[in-house]
C-alpha cells in the first residue's frame, strides 16, 4: 500500500509541477498578482509530495520489502540500517527520486526564502524550477519508476555491492547532488533575468548565497568522493580523471567561475552577459554530469542504446534546457545593459582572467572526457583519454591560475597598481622561495619541478594572508585597535580568505603523495618485518572476524620507529553476504607527516600474504584543504549581506544585547 | 531495465578493490622494474574503465604487465613495447592519445578555448570606452538645438 501511496504522490507531484511552470509565466506575463503568489505554494506542495514519495520508497527500504522490485535487486535484510538507508539512492530510480527531492527542497527554500524578491522575478524563478520538476517527474514515471512490485515477493534481495557499503559513499550522492540540483536555482535566475529582460547588483546578491551553497555541496561531495577511492580502493589513489568523477569535476570549476563572476555583477555591475552564460553553463554541466554517471554512455556508446527509451528521453531533456536556455540567451542577452568600466589591470581584469582559466580547464575536462565518445560514434574509432592527457591540458591552465590568485583580491577595483601589489606580496614570494629551495636542496627523490609545487601552495596560504593582514593592518596598528578592525571585516572576506588557503593546503597535499610516496609491495609472512620511510612493520599474523553481512581475514601489523611501538595497523579481506564479493580495508595510521596506509591482497600458495605498504606524504592535506575551502564558503554564506532584509529586522529587535 | 543494470554492475564490478601489480611479476632488477611500472601506468586495461594496467586487477591487465616484462627482459625499448602493445590492441590500450590529426581537436581544444577568451576578452575591453564616446557625441540634429538654444539665450 505504501509504495502505491509513493507512486500516487509522485503523480501528484508531476501535476503540481505542471501547475509550477505554467501559472507563475502567466501570472507575471498578465500581472496578475494572485497567480503569481500561488507558485510559492505549488514549490511547496510539489516538496510535500515529492517527500511523501521519497518516504514511501525509503520505508520499503527499511523494512526490506521485496515485493517492490526496486529494492529486491538493490537490498538485502541482512544488510546494516545505515546502508539500507543508503541504498534508496544507491541504485538509478532511487538516485532519480533523490534528484527531484533536493530539487523540490530548493524550490521551496526560494519559495520560503525570497520573500524579499520582487514578484515578478520570484515567480519566474519558481517557474523555471518548476519546469525542470516536470521533465524529471516525467522522466521518473515514464522510465524509471521506482514503485514497480513483484508478484509473487521475493524472500531475499539481491544486496547493496559491498564497495558502496561505506560511510563516506552513503553520503557522497546526496552532497553532490545537492550540488548540483543547487546550480538550477542559479539557472532558474539566469533564465527569469532573461525573460525580465534586467540583471543588475541587487540580482547577483540573490543569486550569489544560492550559487556558493551548491559549490560547497560540490566541494565536499568532490572531496568525500576522492577521501572515499583513498582507502576503499587499496592503493591510495585519490584522483583519477574517471569520467564519473570529472561529471562532478566540471561544474565545479564553472560553479567557482560563476561565484568570482557574479561578485563583479554585484559591486561592478560589469560581466553580466557572462555572469549569465556561466549560470546556464554549470546547471548544464550538472545535467551532463548526472546523465554521464546513469546513462551507461561512459562505457560505451552503444552501452547508451542499451535501453533505447531512456537514452532517448535523457537526451530530450539535456536538448530541450541546454539549447533552450542558450537559444533565449542568444536572444535576450545582447539587450542587456552593460555597465561598470575597468582596466585590464584591476579587481575586475583578474576576475576576468581567473574566469578565462577555469573556463578553459573545465573545457580540458569536457573535451577530455567526451571526446572519446564523441569519435566513437563519429567513425567507430576507440581511443582513451586518461590522466597524462589530463596532466598536460588541465594542469598547464591551472597553474597561472594558481600563481595569480594572491594578487587578486589585493588589486584594486577599476583600475589597479600592479607594482603597488607586487611590492605588498614581496614577502609572501620570499617564503615561497626559500620554502621550494630548501625542499629541493633536501629532496633525494623525486622530480625537480615538485619543490616549486609545494612553493606554490605556500605562496597560495602565504598570499592569501597577506590579504587579510593588509585589510587589517596588522602589523601597523597596536593590537587594541585590531580586535575592533577585525570585528568591522565582513565574514565574507574571512571566507575568502580560507577558501584560498584552502586551495594551497590541497595543492600541497597533491604534490606532496605523487612526488614522494613510499610504496612496498611483497609477499610477508607472520613475522617478517618490512623498512618503509624510516618505519619497521611487522606481520603479527591473521585472525579471523564478522560483521553483520560479511566475514573477514584480518591482518595484523605492527609498526615501530626505532624501538618504539607507535601503532598496530589492522587490513581486512571481507566477503560479503549474498554475493560473495570481496572487499579490502585498508589500515590507516595518520602521523604529522603523512599516513601510513597498509592493504593486504592475496594468500600467496607458500602460505603468505600479499601486503601493500605505502608511506603517503602529507596525504590528509588533500582533503583538510577542500573542508577548509568548505568552511571559507560556509563563513561566507553566513555574512549577513546575504541575508538581505534580514539583520536589519534582528538588529531592532535585540537592541544592544547585554555585553 | 535488467540489462542496465547488469551494465551498472560489471561497471561496479570493474572499479572493485585493485590489487594492481603483484609481487610475484616484479622483476629482479630494479631499473628494468621501475621501467614497467611507468609503462604499465601509461597502459590502459582494455575490459575497465578509464584504469591502467599497473592500477588494475583484471586478469588480463596481470596478463599485459607479464607481457610487459616478458619483453622489457627481451632488451626491448620502451617505445618498441608501445609500439608492439598498439600494433595488438590498438590505440584504445593508450592512456594517453597520440598527437595526431585526429586527435588535433583534444590536444589543443583547451588552449584554443583560452585564447579564444582572451581575444573576445580583449575585444570587449575597449567597446564600452567607444559607445560611450559615441553616445556622448551630439548628433546632427542635437547639435542644431544646441546652437539655437545658446543663439536664443544671448
Amino acid at each position: 500500500m505504501i509504495p502505491e501511496i509513493g507512486h500516487f504522490a509522485l503523480i501528484l507531484a508531476l501535476a503540481t509541477a505542471l501547475y509550477q511552470f505554467v501559472m507563475p509565466l502567466l501570472g507575471a506575463w498578465k500581472g496578475d498578482v494572485a497567480v503569481m503568489r500561488s507558485a510559492s505554494w505549488a514549490a511547496g506542495a510539489q516538496f510535500v509530495l515529492i517527500g511523501m514519495a521519497f518516504s514511501a520508497l525509503t520505508w520499503a527500504y527499511v523494512t526490506s520489502d521485496f515485493s517492490v522490485a526496486n529494492v529486491y535487486e538493490n537490498s538485502h535484510s541482512a544488510k546494516p540500517l545505515l546502508y539500507q538507508f543508503a541504498g534508496v539512492w544507491g541504485n538509478h530510480e532511487g538516485s532519480m527520486l533523490l534528484w527531484v527531492l533536493i530539487l523540490s527542497v530548493f524550490g521551496a527554500a526560494v519559495a520560503f526564502f525570497g520573500s524579499n524578491l520582487p514578484l515578478t522575478l520570484k515567480a519566474r524563478v519558481l517557474a523555471v524550477q518548476g519546469s525542470i520538476g516536470v521533465a524529471f517527474l516525467l522522466f521518473i514515471l515514464l522510465t524509471s519508476n521506482p514503485f514497480l512490485r513483484l508478484n509473487p515477493a521475493p524472500i531475499e534481495g539481491h544486496g547493496l555491492n559491498p564497495i558502496l557499503q561505506d560511510p563516506a559513499l552513503a553520503f557522497h550522492p546526496p552532497m553532490l547532488y545537492c550540488g548540483y540540483v543547487g546550480m538550477s536555482v542559479a539557472f532558474s535566475f539566469a533564465m527569469a533575468a532573461l525573460i525580465e529582460g534586467k540583471v543588475d547588483a541587487a540580482w547577483a546578491r540573490w543569486v550569489r548565497p544560492w550559487t556558493l551553497g551548491a559549490w560547497m555541496f560540490l566541494t565536499v561531495g568532490i572531496a568525500m568522493g576522492s577521501w572515499w577511492a583513498y582507502y576503499e580502493l587499496g592503493w591510495g589513489g585519490f584522483w583519477f580523471w574517471d569520467p564519473v568523477e570529472n561529471a562532478s569535476f566540471m561544474p565545479w570549476l564553472v560553479a567557482t567561475a560563476l561565484l568570482h563572476s557574479s561578485i563583479v555583477v554585484e559591486r561592478r555591475n560589469a560581466l553580466k552577459v557572462w555572469t549569465i552564460l556561466l549560470s546556464i553553463l554549470a546547471f548544464s554541466l550538472s545535467l551532463v554530469g548526472t546523465f554521464l554517471v546513469r546513462s551507461g554512455v561512459l562505457t560505451s556508446v552503444h552501452a547508451f542504446a542499451v535501453d533505447p527509451q531512456r537514452g532517448i528521453f535523457i537526451l530530450g531533456i539535456l536538448t530541450v534546457f541546454i539549447g533552450g536556455a542558450l537559444a533565449l540567451y542568444a536572444w535576450r542577452a545582447p539587450s542587456l545593459q552593460q555597465g561598470g568600466l575597468f582596466a585590464p589591470v584591476s579587481r575586475e581584469g583578474a576576475l576576468v582572467v581567473n574566469n578565462l582559466l577555469l573556463a578553459s580547464a573545465a573545457a580540458a575536462v569536457f573535451i577530455g572526457t567526451l571526446y572519446p565518445l564523441a569519435l566513437e560514434a563519429l567513425n567507430g574509432a576507440k581511443i582513451s583519454v586518461g590522466a597524462p592527457y589530463f596532466n598536460m591540458t588541465f594542469g598547464p591552465l591551472m597553474v597561472p591560475l594558481l600563481i595569480l590568485v594572491p594578487a587578486g583580491p589585493l588589486l584594486s577595483w577599476k583600475r589597479a597598481d600592479a607594482w603597488g601589489v607586487a611590492q605588498r606580496l614581496w614577502v609572501a614570494a620570499v617564503i615561497a622561495l626559500v620554502v621550494s629551495v630548501t625542499v629541493l636542496a633536501f629532496q633525494h627523490r623525486g622530480p625537480w619541478l615538485a619543490p616549486f609545487g609545494i612553493g606554490l601552495g605556500i605562496w597560495l596560504i602565504f598570499g592569501s594572508l597577506t590579504e587579510l593582514a593588509e585589510r587589517t593592518m596588522i602589523f601597523r596598528i597596536p593590537l587594541a585597535r585590531l580586535s575592533t578592525r577585525l570585528r568591522g571585516l565582513p565574514r565574507s572576506s574571512f571566507g575568502m580568505t580560507l577558501a584560498h588557503l584552502g586551495l594551497g593546503v590541497t595543492v600541497i597535499g597533491i604534490v606532496s603523495v605523487t612526488a614522494w610516496r613510499y610504496e612496498s609491495i611483497t609477499v610477508m609472512k607472520p613475522g617478517g618485518t618490512v623498512n618503509i620511510a624510516g618505519m619497521a612493520v611487522t606481520f603479527l599474523g591473521e585472525a579471523p572476524a564478522t560483521g553483520p553481512n560479511y566475514t573477514a581475514d584480518a591482518g595484523h601489523f605492527d609498526v615501530k620507529v626505532g624501538d618504539r611501538k607507535v601503532t598496530t595497523l589492522i587490513s581486512e579481506k571481507r566477503t560479503f553476504e549474498p554475493s560473495h564479493q570481496t572487499t579490502t580495508e585498508v589500515g590507516i595510521h595518520t602521523f604529522a607527516t603523512g599516513d601510513l596506509y597498509l592493504a593486504i591482497g592475496d594468500k600467496a600458495p607458500d602460505g603468505g600474504r600479499t601486503v601493500r605498504i605505502y608511506f603517503n606524504p602529507l596525504a590528509p592535506f588533500i582533503w583538510f584543504g577542500g573542508v577548509i575551502m568548505f568552511l571559507g564558503g560556509a563563513l561566507s554564506l553566513s555574512d549577513r549581506r546575504y541575508r538581505v532584509g534580514a539583520p536589519r529586522r534582528a538588529r531592532n529587535a535585540l537592541p544592544q544585547a547585554a555585553e | 531495465m535488467a540489462r542496465l543494470a547488469a551494465v551498472f554492475l560489471i561497471f561496479v564490478a570493474l572499479i572493485a578493490p585493485a590489487h594492481a601489480v603483484q609481487p610475484d611479476e616484479m622483476l629482479k632488477d630494479p631499473v628494468l622494474e621501475a621501467r614497467a611500472r611507468h609503462l604499465s601506468e601509461g597502459l590502459r586495461c582494455l575490459v575497465c574503465q578509464n584504469e591502467s594496467i599497473d592500477n588494475s586487477n583484471a586478469p588480463l591487465a596481470r596478463d599485459l604487465r607479464i607481457l610487459i616484462r616478458e619483453r622489457l627482459k627481451a632488451g626491448d625499448t620502451d617505445s618498441q613495447i608501445i609500439a608492439f602493445l598498439v600494433g595488438r590492441y590498438g590505440e584504445f590500450v593508450l592512456l594517453k592519445p597520440r598527437f595526431d590529426l585526429r586527435n588535433l581537436f583534444l590536444w589543443l581544444g583547451p588552449f584554443a578555448i583560452l585564447i579564444l577568451g582572451i581575444a573576445i576578452a580583449w575585444s570587449k575591453r575597449s567597446r564600452p570606452v567607444e559607445s560611450t564616446a559615441v553616445e556622448n557625441e551630439l548628433s546632427a540634429e542635437e547639435k542644431e538645438r544646441l546652437a539655437r538654444v545658446l543663439k536664443g539665450s544671448r
